[in-house]
């Protein structure tokens, strides 16, 4: 992942070497070059659609240190789309990081030498996928020196990323673990109109990011509309939601103002490269000086991270995460998107999402919100605890997101909430539903569906086993295993994170 | 619009249950798993209301049905007390973030003291919030000020639709402890601050006269919240003492032995290291058992389980959203939470129903005979999150459960093409 930038220089300014150009030699008797500008770029300034996305390459399908674990008798709920999606009596395997086998226990041969965990009673289901979340970023205990989720210093801060700032011993980190949890989305916060890139992680300590950076995962950033840019800068300089949507046409122009230099450069680059080897042909086979005169390369324009990030938006290499509530807001931030011809991958929060869920239905955008949260700021006061429901009923893709150290503890919960509230208005949503909002449609928003979210042979060892049913408030998370790797068990109790080792008395809270 | 009407009618016939909303109708809620007191479990019980009040809890057949009652069918649904929440700001502020919606929230910056200042002058029973709370079964609330040394007085609502005023205006005196608690930001300095206080309070009622002829030292407060803090150093109100880390907590008991104060403490995140000391003081505790990470660096031993050792312990424990006012109707899946962590069903359901009240000195929480009917059916255990209360009734009212959420799904269930 630390290559990023790198791999995004590549596309801007071709993954080539620069050569020293040959210097040319006066002698008349050099014939001139016949290369023609044939370059052709096929998509111009078009976004090419995200490209991006996860491959089972990726590395997050390997895990060569995961021990092989096999728990039997549970009822499996597989979140997967369509066919069998609960195996009561069932078993599964992990091994090497990854699913290798799932079905009924009389269908499922159990390795020898694995970790057997006896399901009976027990419910198992995919790891828990939160698709907004601080931790790292605005790490525990809460201070001064933890606030790092805003990088409030301008307007658009494209260049910042959430891996820079996270915080891998971060003792939320576990409680997350232990509420079942196996990946998220760590976002900067909305202070900014563009607050950064977000950071895919396994939710696990570490010694450092690279240590728990979800191997291989797109690229995703986080954009902020409505109250909180104009209060943050209402003294400098953007006071009103018309500054808002303005400052983000200015930014966005100003990156497809970029992306059109760097694809001059590329274009000019390809058609010097071309005559000089042309030149070489040609000095080849004349065998003698004079050399074929090739003007001086082009000179390659300068590097602007913010530029290049928004950039990436526009060439449709980057997942764009938008926290809007209000309708208005949303179908905004839409226009902008058509304007300037980028995808929206999802909505967060989204409160007002009902209202217009057949907009967003019609673009392909997800929605990620909450069960019942409303009312802690004038442009949450519509929020309803039927819009993940409705929003369903509409064919659209929700999750339920927390955007908090608590709520990301019970993500199962919310849903189940959400679940009832949209079953009590008479919307059909059966458990499998809302198991998909907090594991494969969140895996789908992070870009990250192809090899994680559901329970399927060849899928990411990502396994939460719960003492109950998950939609239940009496069940807990039992067992939390994240690529293979066991990041909770309840019968250990909580990992401490280096802060509370000789600190705390607890080892972090949980019960034993 | 005429499927919008059709939608209407059909919710409110089926929130209606066939009884009429807002009379004080005789009712008797029959066949139904009831719970007079939250561990006490009734099968196949009926609940007969008449006149506001509870006039009868029993077995079917052991409980006669007054002529005319409106009957609702509790097969299957389970009965208990409306739940209260015990530490509210519900009806003082409408929007967190909105200054023009926001009372009874002080900084430290110009008094630490607001002794006088009494929820019940500023509570808004027309809040946006209270009928979302009421249709999670939430019947009463303790709304009281918070952020200063002394914030002021907390008053007991009812969430019922026609009551603006408050069933009791003073249930108890909010005051906080700790570095946020004083101007100072230090613990000890607000310690420091309540000792003066409190002795401003003696030297001013020996010395009223005195202090109204302007012959009288400095006193620290103004005298209406001098006055107002009487009744607490008397004993009679009830201290509510916002604290979190231990440290504050063993203050807060130190001062309430001192000065013999009826103390109670939110907030309590590290209160089960204090266990033993609150049950042999009998200081109950007002928690929310999600408040599990070390918010801050003093207050960083939390665990799942507070709730559960400080029950074991003897220590009555109400739980609550503490200072909430959106989030209302989780209480009850956050005492479900507290189960899940090992409490008992019964103090989980006790700790918003009769702990609050008996803490507060109200009488509600219970179906007991005489009782006040604040009553709700729920559709399965009421603390579980599929359950949906689907009959409120609020001194034997049948509410309505309809509000601004309501009203908003309604209108954009069906989008205009």
């Amino acid at each position: 992942m630390r290559s990023g930038v790198a791999v995004f220089l590549c596309f801007a300014f071709a993954c080539v070497q620069p050569t020293r150009p040959t210097k040319p030699t006066p002698k008349p008797e050099a014939p001139s070059l016949d290369v023609e500008d044939s370059w052709v770029d096929p998509t111009g300034d078009l976004p090419v659609g995200v490209k991006r996305e996860v491959g089972e390459r990726s590395g997050a399908l390997r895990n060569p240190q995961a021990p092989v674990i096999a728990i039997r008798g549970a009822t499996i709920l597989t979140a997967t789309p369509s066919g069998t999606t609960r195996i009561d009596g069932g078993t599964i395997v992990l091994q090497g990081g990854a699913i290798t086998a799932i079905g009924a226990d009389a269908s499922v041969t159990i390795p020898s030498g694995a970790r057997v965990v006896e399901g009976k009673g027990k419910f198992v289901t995919p790891g828990v996928i939160d698709a907004h979340s601080h931790i790292g970023v605005y790490a525990a205990p809460a201070s001064q020196a933890h606030d790092d989720g805003n990088e409030a210093s301008a307007p658009v801060t494209a260049q910042a990323r959430a891996q820079y700032a996270y915080w891998p011993q971060d003792p939320q980190i576990a409680r997350a673990a232990a509420g079942g949890v196996t990946t998220a989305l760590i976002l900067p916060g909305s202070a900014n109109l563009v607050g950064g890139e977000g950071f895919t992680v396994a939710m696990k300590q570490g010694r450092t990011t690279d240590d728990v950076a979800f191997p291989g995962a797109a690229r995703s950033l986080k954009m902020a509309c409505g109250e909180n840019p104009k209060r943050v800068y209402n003294d400098k300089g953007m006071k009103t939601r018309m500054g808002e949507y303005a400052a983000f046409r200015t930014a966005f122009y100003e990156a497809r103002a970029y992306l059109s230099k760097a694809n001059a450069y590329t274009r000019a680059r390809a058609l010097w490269l071309k005559k000089r080897n042309r030149a070489n042909e040609l000095d080849a086979v004349r065998g003698a000086r004079p050399r074929v005169k090739v003007e001086a390369a082009p000179e390659p324009p300068g590097v602007d991270l913010k530029l290049d990030t928004l950039a990436s938006v526009l060439r449709g290499e980057i997942l764009v995460q938008i926290h809007c509530y209000k309708a208005s807001d949303i179908a905004e931030m839409i226009a902008i998107a058509d304007e300037l011809g980028f995808q929206i991958r999802s909505f967060h929060h989204g409160l007002e999402a009902y209202k217009v869920r057949d907009l967003l239905v019609r673009k392909g955008i997800a929605l990620n919100t909450w069960a019942d949260w409303w009312g802690f700021k004038l442009e949450a006061f519509d929020g309803i605890e039927e819009n993940a429901a409705l929003f369903h009923q509409q064919g659209g893709r929700v999750t339920i997101h927390s955007d908090s150290a608590i709520g990301i503890q019970r993500l199962n919960q919310e849903a189940a909430k959400a679940m009832a509230s949209g079953r009590a208005a008479g919307i059909a949503i059966d458990d499998n539903i809302a198991l998909r909002w907090i594991t494969a449609n969140p895996a789908w928003v992070l870009g990250i569906d192809s090899v994680t979210g559901t329970l399927e042979t060849g899928k990411r060892a990502d396994v939460t086993v719960w003492s109950g049913s998950p939609f239940s408030v009496y069940s807990r998370a039992e067992l939390t295993i994240a690529g293979g790797e066991v990041t909770f068990d309840r019968a250990i109790g909580l990992l401490p994170a280096d802060f509370e080792l000789g600190h705390t008395t607890t080892d972090g809270g949980i019960t034993r | 619009m005429k499927t919008l009407a059709a939608v209407l009618l059909l919710v409110s016939s089926v929130c209606g249950v066939g009884v009429g909303v807002g009379t004080a109708d005789t009712i008797a809620i029959t066949g139904a798993t009831v719970y007079p007191k939250p561990d006490t479990k009734l099968e196949d019980a009926t609940v007969v209301i008449r006149d506001g009040k509870i006039v009868d809890v029993g077995k079917v057949g052991n409980v006669a049905i007054p002529a005319g009652a409106k009957v609702i069918d509790g097969k299957g649904k389970t009965v208990t007390a409306g739940l209260v929440e015990a530490s509210s700001q519900l009806g003082l502020i409408e929007i967190d973030l909105e200054a023009s919606g926001n009372d009874g929230r002080f900084g430290t910056e110009r008094t630490e003291v607001h002794a006088a200042y009494r929820a019940s002058d500023a509570f808004d029973g027309r809040s946006v919030a209270i009928p979302i709370a009421r249709g999670g079964g939430v019947t009463s609330a303790v709304v009281g000020p918070r952020g200063a040394l002394i914030a002021g007085q907390a008053a007991w609502v009812s969430l019922s639709t026609n009551a603006i005023a408050p069933v009791k205006n003073t249930v108890a005196m909010q005051a906080a402890l700790g570095r946020g608690a004083s101007a100072m930001g230090s613990r000890g300095y607000a310690i420091e601050r309540l000792r003066e206080l409190f002795d401003d309070v003696d030297a001013y009622r020996k010395n009223r006269a005195g202090f109204d002829r302007n012959q009288s030292r400095r006193l620290i407060a103004n005298r209406l919240d001098l006055e107002a803090l009487i009744p607490v150093l008397d004993g009679r109100t009830l201290l509510v003492i916002g604290v979190d880390a231990e440290v504050d907590i063993r203050a807060a008991l130190a001062i309430a032995a001192e000065r013999r104060l009826k103390i109670a403490i939110a907030g309590g995140d590290e209160a089960w290291r204090v266990a033993k000391e609150l049950a042999a003081a009998k200081v109950a505790v007002m928690l929310d058992p999600t408040s599990n990470l070390p918010g801050n660096l003093a207050a960083a031993d939390v665990r799942d389980d507070n709730a559960t050792i400080l029950a074991k312990a003897g220590v009555r424990v109400a739980i609550s959203t503490l200072g909430g006012t959106s989030m209302t109707r989780t209480i009850r899946q956050l005492a479900g939470i507290a189960v899940a962590n090992g409490l008992s069903w019964a103090d989980g359901l006790a700790s918003i129903t009769t702990v609050p009240a008996k803490l507060y000195g109200v009488d509600r929480g219970t179906l007991a005979r005489g009782a006040v009917a604040d009553v709700v059916v729920w559709s399965g255990d009421p603390l579980e999150l599929s359950t949906r209360a689907e009959t409120v009734i609020i001194g034997g009212v049948v509410q309505s459960l309809e509000s601004h959420q309501t009203r908003l799904r309604d209108r954009y269930r069906t989008l205009p093409k």
